[in-house]
């Protein structure tokens, strides 16, 4: 298993002050990534959701100056940018951790026991469902459903899934990516 | 390129095929891929390459092969012997596979019964091409017929035979309501004005359903086909494919199958040299299980929030901007290009009276065969669960079977030889859905099972109506109090009330259906429920009651 540091710039997901409207700092290629995307839509506001793809796959998630920053670009108002972002639940306006664990909650999950894989996730490493450690480490969710029902109960962990999770076999995939006095 | 060109790059393609007397097919679905597939694939084409001496063997990742459980699946085709599968591959097993070929011995071990009855029993149509075909190649798609429904509509039809076709098909929507599709593209052809779209629903929210995704992944070609072969019958020079987000896969094999469409003119500017042209873009979809309904996904394409608008007008007359728009489900489109190959009658030779056809069905949950099958339509539950899915895992027992998902309802065992159509399946208070077909044994709570669908629904609702928004919270607080033993008969009686009036007044299909997985359990097993209420007791051992008043025993 890799740890996806390699690609990860450090101040992605943590540093708030990564916003947009950075001007006059050194240039950073997200911004260009994401005007490009701005661009290649022709700066319809129908491309809102596009955008904020893009904006939260550049950055990780969506703080309030990139709200900004689209909203103008696109000419949308702030109103809508944020209803959009929050009406989704894939658009996250906090900061994510630097690992994530997606526990799926759907019908074949929940059959097969998925509620214990949370509840020892959440318990070896006081995570809350939907929330991140202190330190940034770990982030935890839940799906509806990966499309690996197959194969229930499925987590996701930093993109790769996996299948026939047990509550033990979760908590040990996330245990190299803890500091570790856990 | 033009349609004789194509004819060309079949015949050629056809004859390489008949020159590789051997094909190794690993399932590169997500969840073999999930189960280590990429190294079984590497191993092949190391060996493969090692030995040198392997003329006419070819590699492919192939689609979803059906038996998830078992992955990660390797077919072996060879020219004159029967096909051979191999449940959990493994790297080894898969070089052992390769140099054996020359001599024709393969291996024994993990080789799955020839006639196994999980493939014995189905009727591959929306499938066909599962496991005959590299997904990621176009040729591939080409050779084994694809395209040729294309060519024969542009060729050889006017937009109204199609139309023709697909109503002697009597194919119904595959999304879940079944509405007759060709009465739906009838009427967006009928409609009037310029700038119409094609749109194909990929959104697969129902929970414990992957057949969209197993089709997107593994033979997208045919969806595509699907979707021009529509925007010629109607008139539109635009299509969109509103994918969830949560298929990354689907989405990337998705935008490759599109890339190679564009380059052999099957998509873009003057199709094939004719003067239809068709483009396809994909949207994404970002974890909103309403985005599923269609004018709440029209809402998303527009890049709003996904809220459903009431209904008339709809989509076929008001539809994307505003503009008459054809909705269909993926596996809909995917039924298109066999109904053109071999006309509509030929089609609706399959399934029952009024369901015409095959149906895919995601098995799930507490049964031995996990994994995706396509069957006729009229196929029993039982043959279903039982020839097919290989019955109940760890000697348990049969307890029902949950179709539909959230807008649907459990089967209980009094109906096992139901035969599996609209009809029926309304018949007893559930549905047919998307097909997302999941298995409950005896330790399953149907209490449980009804505040696990509420809570999903309290959860998606978008909010816009307050009988969806409040009643989904009211009926969830409801069922909570019976799961934790402090529920009274009053609650039962204020559950079912509500339940019908958030049938009856919601704006959406959403709301409108919230409640079904409570009536169909109530149906079949009200007595679950009352030993909740009147004993404090989970029969299935699943509630935990702390707070239950004390229970004399
Ligand atoms: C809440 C809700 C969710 C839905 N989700 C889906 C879905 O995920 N996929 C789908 O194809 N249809 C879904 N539908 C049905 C669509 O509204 C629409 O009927 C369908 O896409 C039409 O295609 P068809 O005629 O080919 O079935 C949903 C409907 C509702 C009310
Ligand atoms: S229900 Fe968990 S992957 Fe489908």
């Amino acid at each position: 298993m890799t740890a996806p540091d390699a690609h990860r710039e450090p101040t992605t997901t943590l540093a708030p002050t990564a916003g947009p409207t950075t001007a006059g700092r050194p240039a950073d290629n997200r911004f260009k990534i994401l005007d490009a995307t701005i661009k290649r839509h022709r700066r319809q506001p129908d491309a809102l959701l596009e955008v904020l793809h893009t904006a939260q796959e550049l950055f990780g998630y969506l703080d309030r100056e990139t709200l900004t920053y689209v909203g103008r670009a696109l000419r949308v108002p702030p109103s809508r940018v944020y209803g959009v972002a929050t009406f989704y639940n894939f658009f996250s306006l906090k900061p994510k951790g630097a690992h994530s664990c997606v526990v799926c909650l759907g019908t074949a999950c929940y059959v097969k026991g998925a509620d214990r894989i949370l509840a020892a996730v959440q318990q070896a490493y006081h995570v809350p469902p939907h929330g991140t450690t202190p330190d940034g480490q770990l982030s935890l969710a839940t799906a509806r459903c990966i499309g690996a029902c197959g194969l229930a109960p499925a987590a996701v962990f930093d993109g790769d899934i996996a299948g026939r999770m047990t509550p033990a076999a979760a908590v040990a995939r996330i245990a190299p990516w803890m500091p570790h006095d856990q | 390129m033009t349609s004789d060109d194509l004819d060309t790059v079949r015949a050629r393609e056809r004859a390489a095929f008949a020159a590789a007397p051997c094909r190794l097919a690993v399932c590169t679905a997500a969840g073999c891929l999930s189960s280590g597939a990429g190294a079984v694939r590497d191993a092949l084409e190391r060996t493969a390459a090692d030995g040198a001496d392997s003329p006419g063997l070819r590699i492919i990742g192939t689609g979803c092969l059906g038996l998830c459980h078992a992955g990660p699946l390797l077919r072996v085709f060879r020219a004159g012997a029967p096909d051979v599968t191999y449940a959990h591959a493994t790297p080894d097993l898969a070089a052992a596979v390769v140099r054996q070929l020359p001599d024709g011995r393969l291996p024994d071990e993990r080789q799955l019964p020839a006639m196994h009855p999980f493939f014995a029993h189905q009727h591959p149509v929306v499938l066909e091409n599962a496991g005959r075909i590299d997904c990621e190649r176009i040729e591939d798609y080409v050779a084994a017929g694809g395209y040729a429904a294309l060519q024969q509509a542009m060729t050889e039809m006017k937009p109204d035979d199609v139309i023709r076709e697909v109503v002697a098909s009597g194919l119904r929507g595959r999304g879940g309501a079944g509405y007759p599709t060709g009465l739906k593209w009838s009427t967006v052809a009928k409609a009037r004005g310029a700038g119409k779209f094609v749109v194909c629903n990929a959104d697969e929210g129902d929970p414990g359903a992957f057949m969209d995704r197993s089709v997107l992944e593994g033979d997208p070609h045919r969806v595509i086909e699907g979707m021009a072969i529509a925007g010629f019958a109607v008139g539109a020079e635009q299509g969109y494919i509103y994918v969830r987000g949560e298929y990354p896969l689907a989405v990337s094999r998705l935008r490759v199958a599109i890339r190679q469409a564009e380059r052999m003119d099957l998509l873009g500017q003057r199709i094939l040299d004719t003067p239809f042209s068709f483009r396809i873009d994909v949207r994404i979809g970002a974890g909103a299980f309403v985005c599923g309904e269609e004018t709440a996904l029209i809402a998303s394409i527009e890049g709003k929030r996904g809220a459903p608008r009431p209904r008339p007008p709809y989509p076929a007359s008001f539809g994307l901007w505003g503009r008459p728009t054809l909705i269909n489900n993926v596996e809909t489109y995917a039924n298109i290009p066999p109904i053109i190959r071999s006309g509509g009658a030929a089609y609706a030779r399959l399934g029952t009276e009024r369901s015409k056809g095959t149906k895919v069905f995601a098995l799930a949950g507490a049964i031995v065969n996990t994994g995706l099958i396509e069957v006729p339509m009229g196929t029993s539950l039982r043959q279903i669960i039982f020839d097919i899915g290989g019955g109940i895992p760890d000697g348990r027992s049969f307890k029902a079977a949950q179709t539909g998902g959230p807008s649907g309802g459990c089967i209980p065992a009094s109906h096992l030889d139901l035969p599996v159509d609209y009809e029926a399946l309304a018949g007893i208070g559930s549905i047919m859905g998307s097909g997302g077909l999941i298995v409950m044994d005896d330790r399953s709570c149907m209490v449980d099972v009804a505040r696990f669908f509420m809570e999903f629904c309290r959860d998606e609702s978008c909010g816009k109506c307050i009988p969806c928004r409040a009643g989904t919270v009211q009926m969830h607080t409801l069922l909570m109090r019976m799961t934790t033993g402090v529920a009274a008969e009053r609650d039962l009686t204020l559950l079912e009330q509500l339940a019908d009036m958030v049938t009856r007044t919601s704006l959406c299909g959403l709301g409108q259906t919230a409640a079904n997985p409570v009536v169909s359990t109530l149906r079949h097993f009200r007595d679950e429920y009352m030993a909740h209420i009147l004993e404090h007791r989970c029969p299935a051992g699943v509630c935990r009651m702390p707070r239950a008043p004390e229970r004399a025993s």
